[in-house]
């Protein structure tokens, strides 16, 4: 397998000098199996560059899954050039959400609104299909298995696994680990842990053994202490899904908008220094890198 | 001609409101960006309608889960906080459950019963030395045990109403009268509904079998009948069955003590009355 990151950037896209070498798009994920089968995990505003890459290849066959629904995931759907090609074969991935009860084709038809979007959904010319996973439920694509799990973000957030020919990659999407909502003296403390332990499990068992993880790292220690709740992890958080996990590299992605790449760079000197027997390759999601397992 | 009725039943119950101090209290919370966390849930899980709601909507088959989810608590971990609060408040935006029904069922007095039997329920699987999340789902399934007799009182009112007058005057026990004026009992409308919701099994079982102990083990259901009873003994409302049942003996087995010791042995419980009152009283 192959990975190319397209968007590393969370929430917004932030262009502009400061962020030129890791790049300003948000989530957008390349995974080329050995046969070339074509996954896209999230499409957030990374995906344009990408589309325009796969113009050579015409017909497209891309399989798209969606982590969440949250703007930066999906927002660069209706800019995925080969949407409006005929012959292209677009299937689009994701959950039901629990509060609205909608399926994942509404990341899409919600923007392709007259006030949003001057082409409406009707117009689209390639065959766009939408799919409903479930979490521990494989797809296939190809010769790749596809599997997601519920990680905790503020809305229903999947990571997904993706194992072909002996190799396997997990993408968390966004996603914060639990913690204790109660104090340790309050009743509920323990029984409340025992749900967080046995959730920590089920995470780590998802991603064991990986050749690749992908973590969302958006922030420091420091800076989690003022965003808990928020939904995202810490590149501490991540190292330590990572070594549980025993995961052979770990990308840190999803980084915070306003991280220039200098400071990301002084954070991740910092990283390598203070952990340095992780067992694990530690790197920085970067723009445009091609990536062989 | 039942299982129309109970496929309509079905229907009806999906836009059940809540209780109104719950309704009042995740609106609050909701609005309030620096509400905590635990002040939130302990609303939702005390009110048996968003427990329901959010319990069905965990273990719909559409997520496929291995293992159900039987507490609220877990679904947060499971799902994360801010969407528990999401349906939490869809099932707020359905208004309050009225307390003028035309049954003349009074619901403080049923949510009253709910709570403390939950908490009974908790405190006597404590008391048999069951796992924290055992002592959970006895909280839940406390909670629920009489969901029946709150969607009779909304959706079957005439019926529900004779059954309720009948039990009163002849002492008769409610899930007796209902069979006879509304060819179900709460227990099992309970069933049907906890069962086209997807709840775990021994939670179905619970609701289902609570006055039927005959039926399959289930410490789940034990615990639920007999903090049925010592709610009822120490008149923390009575879900409008007049009827104390006598610990049968798998019972006094199962807890080693008749219902007056076990009443004797919990000691004073008024502080799981006053704390149930808090969650019911506008």
């Amino acid at each position: 397998m192959k990975i190319k990151f397209w968007g590393v950037r969370g929430s917004i896209p932030t262009p502009g000098p400061s962020t030129v070498k890791y790049g300003g798009n948000t989530t957008c994920i390349e995974i080329r199996t050995d046969d070339n089968d074509l996954i896209i995990l999230d499409a957030g505003t990374g995906i344009h560059a990408l589309a325009q890459n796969l113009l050579k290849e015409m017909p497209v066959q891309a399989h798209i899954f969606i982590t969440h629904t949250h703007w930066d995931h999906i927002q660069g759907l209706p800019f995925f050039i080969p949407i409006f090609i005929p012959n292209n074969h677009i299937k689009i991935y994701g959950g039901i959400d629990p509060v609205t009860n909608e399926t994942i084709n509404r990341a899409l038809s919600v923007q392709l609104q007259y006030s949003f979007f001057p082409i409406r959904e009707a117009q689209l010319n390639a065959r766009i299909e939408y799919a409903t996973v479930k979490p521990g439920v494989p797809v296939h694509v190809g010769r790749a298995v596809i599997t997601p799990i519920v990680l905790s973000h503020p809305v229903l957030n999947f990571g997904y696994r993706i194992d072909c020919d002996g190799q396997s990659v997990f993408f968390t999407g966004d996603y914060e680990p639990q913690l204790n909502i109660y104090d340790p003296e309050d009743d509920e403390y323990a029984e409340f842990q025992s749900f967080v332990d046995a959730k920590w499990d089920e995470v780590v068992l998802a991603m064991k053994d990986v050749d690749a993880l992908i973590v969302d790292s958006s922030y420091t220690n420091e800076e989690y202490a003022s965003k808990q709740g928020w939904g995202h992890g810490t590149y501490d958080s991540g190292i330590k899904l990572a070594t549980a996990a025993k995961a052979k590299k770990l990308f840190f992605t999803h980084h915070e908008p306003t991280r220039s790449d200098t400071s990301l760079e002084i954070i991740y000197q910092n990283l390598l220094q203070n952990n340095p027997g992780t067992g694990c390759e530690l790197l920085l999601a970067q723009e445009g890198i091609d990536i062989s397992l | 001609m039942q299982n129309s009725k109970n496929e309509k039943l079905l229907v009806l119950v999906e836009k059940m409101p809540a209780f109104p101090k719950s309704v009042q209290q995740v609106v609050q919370l909701t609005s309030d960006i620096n509400a905590s966390a635990k002040d939130i849930i302990r609303v939702i899980e005390c009110d048996p309608v968003m427990t329901v709601r959010i319990l069905k909507a965990i273990n719909s088959s559409f997520y496929g889960l291995p293992q159900k989810i039987t507490s609220v608590q877990r679904a947060v971990v499971h799902i994360g906080l801010n969407t528990i609060k999401n349906i939490a408040l869809g099932v707020a935006a359905m208004g309050m459950l009225n307390a003028d029904n035309k049954a003349n069922f009074n619901t403080s007095d049923f949510l009253l019963h709910s709570l403390t039997t939950a908490a009974i329920s908790k405190l006597l699987a404590e008391r048999i030395g069951l796992s924290s999340t055992e002592c959970g789902d006895c909280f839940v399934a406390g909670l629920l045990h009489d969901f029946g007799k709150v969607v009779f009182a909304e959706f079957i009112p005439d019926e529900f109403k004779l059954a309720l007058e009948k039990s009163q005057e002849q002492q008769l026990p409610l899930h007796q009268t209902e069979l006879e004026f509304i060819g179900l009992n709460h227990s099992q409308a309970g069933r049907i509904l906890a069962e086209k919701w997807e709840l775990s099994g021994p939670l179905i079982d619970a609701i289902a079998h609570h006055h039927e102990l005959e039926h399959s083990p289930n410490v789940l259901r034990d615990c639920v009948f007999a903090a049925n009873q010592v709610s009822k003994r120490m008149h923390f409302g009575d879900g409008g069955n007049p009827v104390i049942e006598a610990f049968p003996a798998s019972i006094i087995a199962r807890f080693g003590l008749d219902l007056p010791a076990m009443c004797e042995a919990l000691g004073d419980l008024e502080s799981v009355k006053i704390e149930a009152q808090s969650f019911i009283n506008l």
